[in-house]
């Protein structure tokens, strides 16, 4: 049986350092059969998130040498074995032990999404009809199981640590999947615009190299967001048309807030909640 | 409280998978204040991997489909065990349970005129399975999650365990346990429990279950004093992964097999034509031509062999590897990749309807199921056995303390059906947190309770932290491995007086070598003593399998006895009960089936 080198990080908050162990290794096996393995004969306390083991779950989230990626879905055929493989936690989420982070943030930033709102019921008994066309194109959004690879990855949370004025790519994904759902009424442009911190996103498309769902984030969730946004806030035919309005209406269950200038933003100007 | 965390709340709710997030949401409802504590981070429940679909008789695919033919499909795959109320219960509410998710914002597939799409599934009459491609366990999960998140009455504690329910009299008032993040004990002050664990894969060595399987709820109930009922019921899912050995017992869902998917052995024989049960021979197609056209939608046709009870192929898949025409890892050969014979573009067809396995196997073992067949052997996958509970409350044995989900006993008796758990997450798990939140409205107020609470806390936590004050002892997983490997060849899918002997004598050393494992490091985030505290839970599961299996001279649904091969209605129609006896041993008993009232067993006499 082949051997292999793996250099696991371990620590906490207040330190740590690459730990190397020599594993046995068989035909098939991922890296999370590798830690498995370890905690099991040379370090029983090796503290790792996982769930599922079959890419479903989403909790196995860490960075192989270097890459984000599912430990449970990365072979070790697909790595170069003639070398030590590094296994390191998420970088932009705190450190809770070894492998393991905090992702609390991500679960309080959902709580701010307005919730869906579906339209009235389409038929006498409560229920609605939708075209498979309708539902398909929400579909891939709703595929997303919550790994947070997007979001360790992303720039803006990773080296800005914008963790208090942007939601980050889970988070547009989500959005996309109630603004595209085909029964929500609900507008959350003006929230993506102004909290959400859509503008932040310069579309790089790291997002959407890391999902292991292989969802088209930046393509189909963040660009078509983003033409939404522009659409209702900057389209200058509109604008005018609110310049010349003759008295502010009440804004309608799906109108348009009053027009605001785009406020100036540094990266430096703001902290990240760790 | 002195000395540990406190929170106080009218419902405390063990486990955030679909059950126990349905009866989180049910008790909000009804006012109550609900702490929701999971084992892992919310959203990551073993749910995620229900891939089939929910059964419901919504009747929007056929119209021929109501809660009758669903009831009286129950009770004939559970063997006629089930609690018949319960089965009652769940067909009649849950088109009603499903169709609220739409409203919640989960989208199921489309039928032509926009309503929800049904599948076929083993056991069904009727296509009856409301699905979301491969993945509905997932749109079930988040849908349920997303709509609990703003519901400000429940608080989740995520990454949190409970080591032992708490307990004044004989009722149960709350319940004790630890945060993994720092290792901190926590005390939950509660009217009601409602026990959501799910099941407990973690004592078999092959099984499509996640790590968090140790069939906590059902040791905490029994500790409790609660009966567990039906215990020797395990299901083994016919169609697992068997190569790469680190995928063995990965679920295939039986989806494949719903969308046409046929078993061959290593001869490419399509052998489940060759021995179909006499109870489904009138529902069974008996040339593949017929088999096709049923899984094309064909109303006229009669189901594939593939498509019987999971019990039944799990069998027929182990005879044909004992008769040496199995594959070369172990298993046969599950092939949709023959539907290009029936259908243009099947690749990319089988890619829509299964996307999730395409996936799985292509990443996993680089098979590509749209040109190769898949190798599969069954794999231990669910409880049919559990907390027994009352059908209309859900309410234990025990007052206070109620289960839903995989955790409790009675809807699928001997042998579940395929989509009938997503079914009965919603339906049990809704039941369970209006029931236990009623019963919170009118208990005592819990300061009575207090000074007892402490004490059991304070045993409780000294037992926990045992482990790490034993310098020399064997570790944890190594006791754990030695249990799975007992119960996957004693107690398995084909099972013997002798192997069970052997079982109940295994896990009585193995308690003993559990009394004396040591853990290193210290209580933050640690795997090793996680895995210590779940040992308890897993000893009682398993020794409660084998003590019911032991008892079960017969073989029916889901137990298959070699030494006592047929059904035998004689001295069988009984469900068995197992429960602490006063001395601290593990008691049996048989308890005589209710007598169905005559309406029900009217709707099975018509149905057969």
């Amino acid at each position: 049986m082949a051997q292999a080198m793996f250099r696991i990080w371990r620590g906490d908050a207040r330190g740590g350092g690459f730990q190397d162990f020599t594993v046995q290794i068989s035909d098939g096996m991922v890296v999370l059969d590798v830690v498995h393995q370890i905690q099991a004969e040379q370090a029983n306390d090796l503290a790792v998130r996982w769930n599922c083991k079959a890419g479903k779950c989403g909790s196995c989230s860490a960075e192989i040498n270097g890459h984000p990626k599912l430990m449970c879905m990365t072979r070790l055929s697909s790595l170069p074995l003639d070398r030590p493989v590094t296994v390191e936690p998420m970088r932009t989420f705190p450190l809770v032990r070894d492998l393991v982070t905090d992702v609390s943030w991500n679960y309080e930033v959902k709580k701010r999404i307005k919730p869906f709102q579906p339209r009235t019921p389409d038929a006498a008994d409560g229920t609605w009809r939708m075209d498979q066309r309708d539902v398909d194109r929400v579909q891939e959004f709703r595929k997303c199981i919550e790994c947070f690879l997007c979001q360790d990855v992303c720039h803006v949370l990773r080296e800005h640590q914008l963790h208090r004025e942007y939601i980050g790519p889970r988070f547009y994904v989500h959005t996309a999947a109630l603004e595209m759902h085909p029964l929500d009424v609900a507008n959350r442009l003006a929230d993506l615009r102004g909290p959400g911190g859509l503008g932040y996103c310069n579309i790089t498309k790291c997002c959407t190299k890391v999902c292991p769902e292989g969802i088209k984030i930046t393509d189909n969730a963040i660009i078509p967001l983003k033409e939404r946004v522009v659409d209702e806030f900057y389209d200058p035919v509109r604008r005018l048309f609110r310049i010349f309005r003759p008295k502010p209406q009440p804004p309608p269950a799906k109108g348009a807030p009053e027009a605001e200038p785009e406020p100036t933003r540094t990266a430096a100007s703001s902290s990240a909640p760790r | 409280m002195a000395g540990y965390e406190t929170h106080t709340y009218d419902v405390l709710v063990v486990g955030a998978g679909g059950a126990g997030l349905r009866a989180a949401i049910a008790a909000a409802a009804q006012g109550a204040r609900v702490g929701l504590v999971c084992k892992s981070l919310l959203g990551k429940a073993h749910t995620v991997m229900a891939e089939g679909g929910a059964a419901a008789a919504l009747g929007n695919v056929d119209d021929r489909d109501n809660w009758r033919v669903h009831f009286a499909d129950t009770m004939r795959g559970g063997a006629y065990l089930n609690n018949w109320r319960m089965a009652e219960l769940h067909a009649q509410e849950a088109p009603a349970r499903v169709r609220e998710l739409e409203a919640w914002g989960a989208l199921f597939d489309r039928t032509p005129d926009g309503r929800i799409l049904q599948r076929n599934f083993g056991g069904h009459r009727y296509p009856r399975l409301a699905h979301v491609g491969d993945r509905t366990g997932l749109e079930m999960i988040r849908t349920l999650q997303d709509h609990s998140v703003y519901e400000p009455k429940i608080s989740v504690h995520m990454e949190t365990t409970l080591i032992t329910l708490l307990r004044s009299g004989n009722r149960v008032v709350g319940g004790f346990g630890y945060e993994r993040e720092k290792g901190g004990f926590l005390l939950f002050r509660a009217k009601a429990v409602v026990l959501a664990t799910g099941g407990i894969g973690r004592a078999f060595q092959i099984t499509s279950n996640s790590w968090e399987y140790t069939g906590d709820g059902l040791g905490l109930a029994y500790r409790a004093g609660a009966e567990l009922m039906d215990m020797e019921f395990v299901q083994f899912h016919p169609t697992g992964m068997i190569w790469p050995p680190s995928v063995r017992g990965l679920l295939v869902t039986e989806g494949v097999r719903g969308e046409g998917g046929i078993l061959k052995n290593s001869e490419g024989r399509r052998f489940m034509f060759d021995n179909i049960p006499p109870l489904y021979q009138s529902h069974t197609a008996d040339n593949p031509e017929e088999g096709w056209r049923y899984t094309q939608g064909d109303k006229n046709a009669r189901r594939p062999p593939e498509l019987l009870t999971r019990d039944h192929v799990a069998r027929m898949i182990m005879r044909e590897v004992k008769a040496g025409r199995g594959s070369p890892h172990g298993g046969v050969y599950l092939d949709i990749a023959w539907i290009k014979e029936k259908l243009p573009n099947a690749a990319a067809h089988i890619q829509r309807k299964l996307p999730s396995m395409y996936h799985q196997f292509k990443q996993l073992a680089d098979v590509d199921i749209t040109e190769q067949p898949m190798e599969i052997g069954p794999t231990m996958h669910y409880m049919m056995g559990g907390i027994k509970v009352d059908a209309e409350s859900q309410m234990s044995t025990v007052p206070g303390l109620f289960a839903a989900g995989e955790c409790a006993a009675g809807l699928h008796g001997a042998n579940r059906l395929g989509g009938n758990s997503l079914s009965d997450l919603l339906v049990f798990g809704n039941r369970a947190g209006e029931y236990a939140a009623r019963y919170a409205a009118a208990a005592p107020p819990l300061e009575a309770a207090d000074a007892d609470m402490k004490a059991q806390a304070d045993q409780a936590a000294q037992e926990a932290l045992a482990p790490f004050s034993r310098s020399r002892g064997e570790g944890p997983f190594q006791v754990q491995q030695a249990l799975q490997e007992l119960m996957q060849n004693n107690a398995g899918i084909v099972r013997t007086q002798a192997e069970l002997e052997t079982a109940r004598a295994g896990i009585a050393e193995l308690r003993r070598r559990a009394e004396h494992v040591a853990v290193d490091g210290n209580r933050g985030y640690n795997p090793g003593w996680h895995t210590a505290l779940d040992l308890r839970n897993l000893l009682i599961v398993a020794e409660a399998v084998a003590t019911a299996a032991v008892q079960r001279q017969e073989s029916r649904g889901a137990h298959f006895r070699d030494d006592f091969p047929a059904k035998d209605d004689g001295q069988g129609l009984y469900n068995s009960i197992v429960a602490r006896g006063a001395g601290g041993a593990m008691e049996f008993r048989r308890q005589p089936l209710r007598p169905m009232p005559a309406e029900l067993q009217q709707i099975i006499e018509e149905m057969k």
